[in-house]
């Protein structure tokens, strides 16, 4: 296992995990959100050959309600 | 198309019917902001960006109840009190919008924040944002103050759209230095007299809207004015009305302002002892 910060909280996942396996770990909807990997996004088409590594900082952001 | 119809509003790659522009932010319940962004009749709306809950994530989305091959979303950077975040942020709503295969994905509503209290912009960090966001590719909507000189600034930089705030947001006070946006408007337009101007914030009822158009602005941008009504519903009709009508005066050569009275009935034919 290696630890990562997912929108600034500390998790613990799968060494060799790629983003696709971060986002079936935590059950969100792909189609609705968007991944940040140390402030560059990762398209949705490189989601499943990213891989994370130890330390990394994540957001995983999605849209909501605003003007 | 009659000369009674509202004329499309040009804006960057993106033509619309609709000169409003409503939020989605602050409604009650999601069912009540589908049912006022219909009244309303835009067809654009604006979202913001924010973390994923990953506690909590069977909530529902917001996505779950607009039409998106309806609107054209439109996401904002609001929140962001630097640069560098409004520009992450831009990126990542982009990023959303493509994988849903929204037209919205081209661009982004910018709002670089210097203070909590008034959300006023922070100038130097908007002009900056923008700069960077043009030269990534993005059709970039900035949210200003009413500064005319801050104006031209962000539309020498390349911003399809100037978005002056007519007060705080939020505020409701509606546009509390129309000259300024009289001088923004000349500014702006001069040698240009299709470049899109629309006044982004403090709007509370339907004679703000229906006067920022008078001024000759292209388009108004709202969202507490209606989310926060007692009656949302209404003020969404009122809203769509006032754009409409607004639009029309705007357009149609109001008379001048007189001190004296001018009568309206004829001088001649009164039954009279004279």
């Amino acid at each position: 296992m290696i630890s990562i910060r997912v929108n600034g909280e500390a998790l613990q996942i799968a060494a060799d995990s790629t983003v696709e396996n971060l986002i079936a770990q935590l059950k969100l909807n792909s189609k609705f959100l968007a991944v940040e990997l140390n402030r560059r996004v990762v398209p949705r088409a490189e989601h499943g050959r990213t891989r994370l590594a130890a330390d990394d900082q994540v957001e995983i952001v999605t849209l909501v309600g605003g003007g | 198309m009659t000369e009674l119809d509202v004329k499309p509003l040009r804006l960057g790659s993106h033509n619309f019917t609709s000169r409003l522009i409503v939020g989605t932010g602050k409604y009650a319940t999601f069912e009540l902001m589908r049912e006022c962004l219909t009244i309303s009749q835009a067809d654009v709306i604006t979202v913001a960006v924010r973390r994923e809950r990953l506690v909590d994530a069977a909530g529902r989305s917001i996505l779950d109840f607009i039409d998106l091959n309806r609107y054209t979303i439109l996401p904002n950077t609001a929140g962001c009190f630097t640069a560098e975040d409004a520009v992450r942020t831009a990126r990542l709503g982009r990023e959303i919008l493509l994988g849903l295969e929204n037209p919205g994905a081209s661009w982004v509503k910018l709002e670089v924040l210097a203070d909590k209290k008034t959300l006023l912009p922070d100038p130097l960090a908007t002009l900056e944002a923008t700069k960077q966001l043009v030269a990534d590719g993005f059709e970039v909507l900035c949210y200003t103050s009413d500064d005319p000189i801050m104006a031209r600034r962000l539309k020498d930089a390349g911003a399809t759209s100037v978005m002056p705030a007519g007060s705080p947001i939020g505020s409701g006070q509606g546009i509390l230095n129309p000259n300024n946006i009289r001088i923004c408007l000349e500014y702006l337009k001069e040698g240009d007299p299709n470049y899109p101007v629309i006044v982004d914030a403090g709007v509370g009822t339907a004679s703000d809207v229906a006067f920022a158009m008078e001024l000759g602005c292209d388009g108004v941008l709202l969202n507490t004015a209606i989310a926060s009504a007692k009656n949302p519903r209404l003020m969404a009709e009122a809203m769509c009305l006032a754009c409409r009508a607004g639009y029309l005066a705007a357009n149609s050569g109001r008379i001048p302002k007189r001190l004296y009275a001018t009568a309206s009935s004829p001088e001649d034919g009164l039954i009279s002892a004279k």
